[in-house]
């Protein structure tokens, strides 16, 4: 029960970064735009909260420097993507590579460099649930972030008309601009909420998950949670799901060594990969059921009136 | 005419100018609606009748001009402001959210606050609707409402907004006859109770039915304003088209041979839960004649064509060319036994837009030698184009134009001239006319008798009925995927095409259909 | 106030003039960041961009860099052209590598003149494994290809760390994780005499020079760009776009494969964990950039390669992170983005002038 107890905790926390991350880019997708610069935009955030904190003394002010970058970069994905209506396959991947490089580059100074990162708060009554307690409610403060900002992203899409406007946008921007409504407008919002989220995504690996920086310290979840998106097709209840399946299949080498299984850790590391690809399988291989959940317009450029 | 002379004006553009990069759209139009009347605005493609619309709508702002509303000079900035003003529009591609419900798509072009409660919102919906007889129920998802249906969405978000001056965009090119009456009785209704209505139109009897008042464009100048019961559709007609092109194709009497394909019980089975599955089509088509298919866009058309052409593989039934099942076959090979097919869509799926008009050709006949080892021969590709283009009367500057940079009809004439070229045993053109200027859907027209006349037998699926009953020999329906039977054109009266349009057409036995 | 407009027909000089444009623009954002960091800019320029090829050993090297560059973005233009978005590279690249490198210590005690031809082909062979999972995820699994590339570079990636820790660790390597040292027969041969460059870089200009010709002449390289331009169009031509996809994905995996097999067969002789600094991605950059066209993208693997030698330079002169190699790269990705938006578009300094609407374009040529 005590394991039990503590590998459902450790995947709650393997599984938030990817929740974060995930519910940006959810809403983002959910208006049409397509952001490849996951990688990037968390390994921003990543660089820039972990830098601010470091310097600052507070992570607070860490984990707003993480959530500025990542908007500052998501900013310049929708320049390019929804200004100029740049393939969008292609700006997403250039904000990755340009990410990942200057990630690098301003954080060459900081490796190896430490903070005391984010502790577990338990919360009074709550925490003393059975098993649940423990799992969710004594955590650190950005798992709670993540909980607060799954139930207003959920509660968003299905309630509100903001949630219908981006609904409509990322169906067809064309009848949405006939209808008056502003989709550069919506979509440059979404983008940056997108942006703001994979830099707190960062922020948490950063400042609470392993609480220093190291270059691609990313490794690929900017990527996973992307396909995360598509395997909850769409929703956010599916999503959290999802986000805590995955998180249990990164962290499941550590719990089988910790078990006394002998096997490779290379080998166990691709884990997460594999999962990845065998849920998209599952996910993808009948086209109907993908399309009919896929928002419209993903991925098409689109400029009123061109 | 009912309307007396001092009747308030709803509606003057005075001089309206816009130019777009290489053309004026919009060449100084005036123009007059007064209130409850329904004017129709006339003209061919690209006369500048959408333009126009967009200035009023506010979607586009003239370059030079004035617009005065209800005695005011007004700027529209932008089509909520329109709206709010109380003009409403329904362009022909309806701007509905297909995966949202009736009233969350009325929802959304109303002010925030008038859409916060749902159950009132509901109400007016149904109040509306009931009102001016268009049925509507406001929780039903709009795939899963026929095409009439959604016209309908379309003008009650206009009439709950309190709208004083509703554009309709070509409103009855997606109706059944019997939907075409029932929308002008409603449209009578809004008049007489003070709404001006703006009517865009090509077709020119149904102004004449229903409009007070017409002002006729051509090449973005105001040609003729007109009072269309009282002077005939010919002499409309060439106000939309000038004095020097042809209004009409002469069709001589077709002389069909042997029967050519057959097609027996075929049926497809859409992936699509929204999309038309195709049920039980039957046809025979002849060497040398025209047969037509009727139908509501929507109805399984394009599904039909594709099946025909071999894009997608029928789960039933046989398609039999010559005495050869044909049903497997990819579309290329088909192509090789005389199957030639003009897709509605010319620039997507006709023609690849950015591609220059020879490597449009290599689409689809790369079979006539152009193609040796798998190696292009470039100058058979440029000699083979450049025969479209003159046997055809392409407008274009040369064969390495791009297909997007065509007009339709000139696009719509090159496509038809390549597949002509290939001498086809067998062409299914679907909507070869729409959107094409007059002068072009004349050419159009003749390229496919002359085709029927070496022999070649055609089907034709469109929506415009005039066509149909000018070029074919018989004529069906198709509804929700079924096909009615087939009836010589002479004896098939257009109420009847009507109800087969509907489908009503399992209970009815018809004495003329082909064995 | 500045406005964005659908120029009527897209401009070719800006085709063309955007890479440099965008290398214009680079160049002064380094410029800027050198200044930033507290360093020379003209100098670290220099370094960057003149010092690694002003002597031929420079150059040797710069054509050393380009070998991979070069056969990853040949396999990626006949993806890109049918907007089959394979971002793998990498990971046929790694695999190519793995298996060329499995072989080649399998023959280690044989001589031969075939010990090299069958090297290489294994390395071909591992790309287009690792390239056809994808494409058969994508054509008979409907998987979105980008997503499951990636996911398979990483798993390469986690594949070769293995291999050098495991199976194929060198005994007498001291504990480091790498192979064997492969035998003289299983290297390729060196091109100019006291330099590190290799037959790669003719397999290089090779695969580029063939890529030119499928599309130039062959109805296969038609087709694949009618797929890429319009897939409904190749529906309704009949095209196989399952075989198509098929076949342009294992051209990807093969060159990206003989890439990664020349790279272990050529100047590094040996398996090791850091067998690529990143080719397969920056391929990906070489072809938007080389407008996936022959002289375009030798031109853009040319300027790539420097990178990461300019990279390297910075890092020992000047003491820079290495990490100025993938910022550049990026930069260069951005701008080249940025300025191909002028392609299609024009800016117009207008007040309140609106963009054309799509049906008034359309109708456009009619009017005239």
């Amino acid at each position: 029960m005590e394991l039990l107890t503590n590998v459902l905790a450790a995947t709650v926390v393997a599984g938030t970064p990817l929740l974060l991350v995930a519910l940006g880019e959810l809403i983002c997708e959910r208006s049409g735009v397509l952001n490849l610069g996951q990688e990037g935009m968390m390994l921003m955030g990543a660089v820039a909260g972990f830098a601010a904190a470091l310097s600052s003394g507070s992570l607070l002010v860490g984990v707003v420097a993480a959530v500025m970058a990542g908007i500052a970069m998501s900013l310049l994905f929708a320049f390019m993507a929804v200004t100029l209506a740049a393939n969008q396959y292609a700006a997403g991947l250039a904000l990755t590579i340009f990410g990942t490089g200057l990630s690098a580059f301003l954080g060459a100074g900081f490796v190896g460099s430490s903070i005391d990162g984010f502790s577990r708060v338990a919360i009074p009554l709550l925490s003393d649930i059975p098993v649940l307690g423990r799992v969710f409610f004594n955590q650190d403060a950005l798992v709670y972030t993540s909980f607060i900002a799954f139930a207003v992203v959920a509660l968003f899409l299905r309630n509100s008309r903001g949630g219908l406007l981006l609904r409509a946008i990322g169906e067809d921007p064309e009848a949405a601009n006939a209808n008056g409504l502003k989709v550069l407008l919506v979509r440059y919002l979404a983008v940056a909420f997108g942006g703001g989220m994979a830099g707190l995504a960062g922020a948490y690996l950063s400042l609470a998950y392993t609480p220093l920086w190291t270059e691609n310290m990313t490794a690929g979840r900017g990527w996973i949670a992307l396909a995360l998106v598509v395997f909850a097709t769409w929703r956010p209840e599916r999503l959290i799901l999802g986000a805590y399946l995955f998180g249990a299949a990164s962290i499941l080498h550590l719990v089988l060594q910790g078990l006394g299984w002998k096997s490779s850790t290379e080998l166990l590391a691709m884990l997460p990969y594999v999962v990845t690809i065998l849920m998209l399988v599952l996910l993808s291989w009948n086209p109907v059921r993908t399309r009919l959940n896929t928002p419209l317009s993903l991925g098409q450029p689109y400029r009123p009136g061109s | 005419m009912g309307l007396c002379m001092t009747a308030a004006i709803r509606l003057k553009l005075e001089n309206i100018v816009k130019e777009y990069p290489g053309c004026r759209a919009n060449d100084g139009i005036d123009l007059t609606v007064e209130a409850g009347e329904i004017h129709a605005l006339l003209g061919e493609n690209g006369a500048g009748k959408s333009t126009l619309m967009k200035v009023i709508y506010g979607v586009v702002q003239p370059d030079e001009g004035r617009v005065v509303w209800n005695g005011h000079a007004v700027q529209v900035d932008n089509p909520a402001q329109a709206r709010r003003m109380g003009i409403g529009m329904v362009f022909q591609h309806f701007s509905l959210f297909e995966t949202l419900t009736v009233a969350e798509n009325i929802a959304l072009s109303l002010p925030p606050d008038e859409a916060r409660n749902r159950s009132q919102l509901n109400q007016r919906i149904n109040e509306v609707s009931e009102r001016y007889g268009m049925e509507l129920d406001p929780r039903r998802y709009i795939s899963t409402l026929s095409v009439g249906e959604r016209q309908r969405v379309e003008i009650v978000r206009c009439l709950i907004q309190e709208t004083t001056l509703l554009i309709l965009d070509e409103p009855t090119s997606v109706l059944t006859p019997q939907e075409v009456t029932s929308l002008f009785a409603t449209l009578r209704t809004l008049s007489k109770e003070g709404c001006s209505i703006l009517f865009i139109s090509h077709k020119l009897e149904e102004v004449r039915s229903l409009c007070h008042t017409a002002t006729v464009l051509r090449q973005g100048r105001v040609s003729g304003d007109c009072q269309p019961a009282e002077i005939s559709a010919s002499e409309i007609a060439r106000l939309m088209v000038g004095d020097d092109t042809p209004i009409s194709t002469r069709v001589t009497a077709a002389e069909p041979g042997e029967p050519l394909m057959e097609v027996s019980g075929l049926g497809w089975k859409s992936k699509d839960p929204f999309g038309t599955s195709l049920r039980n089509v039957n046809l025979d088509l002849h060497k040398g004649e025209i047969v037509g298919i009727a139908g509501v866009a929507g109805n399984g058309q394009d599904e039909l064509l594709k099946a025909l052409s071999g894009e997608i593989r029928a789960d039933a039934g046989t398609i039999c060319l010559s005495g050869q099942n044909i049903e497997t076959l990819f579309p290329d090979q088909r192509r090789k036994l005389g199957v030639a097919i003009v897709p509605e869509e010319r620039l997507g799926r006709g023609a690849v837009p950015d591609m220059s008009l020879a490597d449009n050709a290599l689409l689809t006949a790369s079979g006539q030698g152009l193609v040796e080892r798998g190696l292009i021969r470039s100058g058979r590709v440029r000699e083979f184009s450049r025969e479209v283009i003159r046997r055809f009367g392409v407008r274009c500057t040369g064969e390495n134009s791009t297909a997007g940079s065509l007009s339709g009809g000139n696009l719509q004439k090159y496509i038809i001239g390549r597949e002509a070229l290939q001498n086809p045993r067998l062409l299914v053109a679907s909507h070869p006319t729409w959107g094409v200027d007059v002068g072009s859907a004349v050419a159009i027209h003749e390229s496919l008798v002359k085709l029927r006349d070496e022999g070649a037998a055609i089907l034709l699926i469109s929506e415009d009925l005039d066509e149909l009953y000018q070029l074919c020999n018989r004529l069906g329906a198709l509804c929700d995927g079924r096909l009615s039977p087939l009836a010589p054109t002479s004896e098939l009266h257009i109420e009847q095409l009507g109800q087969w349009m509907a489908g009503e057409f399992e209970s009815t036995e018809v004495a003329h259909a082909v064995a | 106030m500045l406005l964005l407009e659908r120029r009527p027909v897209a401009s070719s000089v800006m085709r063309w003039a955007s890479p440099l444009l965008a290398l214009v623009l680079t160049v002064i954002t380094g410029f800027i960041l050198f200044m930033v960091v507290g360093k020379d800019p003209v100098e670290g320029l220099k370094f960057f961009f003149i010092t690694p090829i002003s002597d031929l050993p420079g150059l040797a090297e710069l054509g050393l860099k380009m070998a991979p560059l070069l056969l990853c973005a040949a396999g990626l233009t006949v993806c890109y052209k049918a907007k089959l978005w394979n971002i793998g590279a990498e990971g046929h690249f790694l695999m190519g590598a793995l298996g060329a490198s499995v072989m080649a210590v399998q023959l280690s005690a044989v001589n031969g003149f075939w010990v090299l031809p069958v090297v290489l082909l294994t390395g071909v062979l591992g790309g287009m494994i690792w390239a056809a999972i994808a494409a058969g995820l994508k054509t008979h699994l409907h998987c979105n290809e980008i997503l499951t590339t990636i996911m398979l570079n990483y798993i390469a990636l986690n594949l070769l760390l293995y291999t050098v820790h495991g199976p194929l660790k060198d005994p007498y390597g001291f504990g480091f994780p790498q192979s064997a040292m492969f035998s003289d027969s299983a290297l390729l041969p060196v091109l100019i005499e006291g330099t590190r460059l290799h037959l790669g870089l003719a397999f290089g200009l090779l695969a580029t020079v063939a890529v030119w010709v499928l599309f130039a002449r062959s109805f296969i390289g038609f087709q694949l760009n009618v797929i890429g331009q319009d897939h409904r169009a190749a529906a309704f031509a009949g095209f196989r776009v399952r075989k198509l996809t098929w076949f342009a994905f294992l051209v990807g995996g093969a060159t990206a494969g003989l890439a990664g097999a020349s790279e272990v067969t050529g100047p590094i002789g040996q398996l090791v964990p850091q067998v690529s600094p990143g080719y397969g991605y920056t391929a990906i950059i070489v072809v938007f950039l080389g407008r996936m066209h022959a002289v375009g993208i030798v031109a853009a693997s040319a300027l790539l390669a420097l990178t990461f030698i300019g990279g390297e330079i910075l890092q020992i002169a000047m003491q820079m992170p290495k990490a100025v190699t993938a910022l550049f790269q990026g930069l260069l990705l951005f701008y080249l983005l940025t300025c191909d938006a002028f392609i299609h578009y024009r800016v117009r300094l207008k007040k309140a002038a609106p963009q054309p609407t799509s049906a008034a374009v359309a109708a456009a040529p009619q009017e005239v």
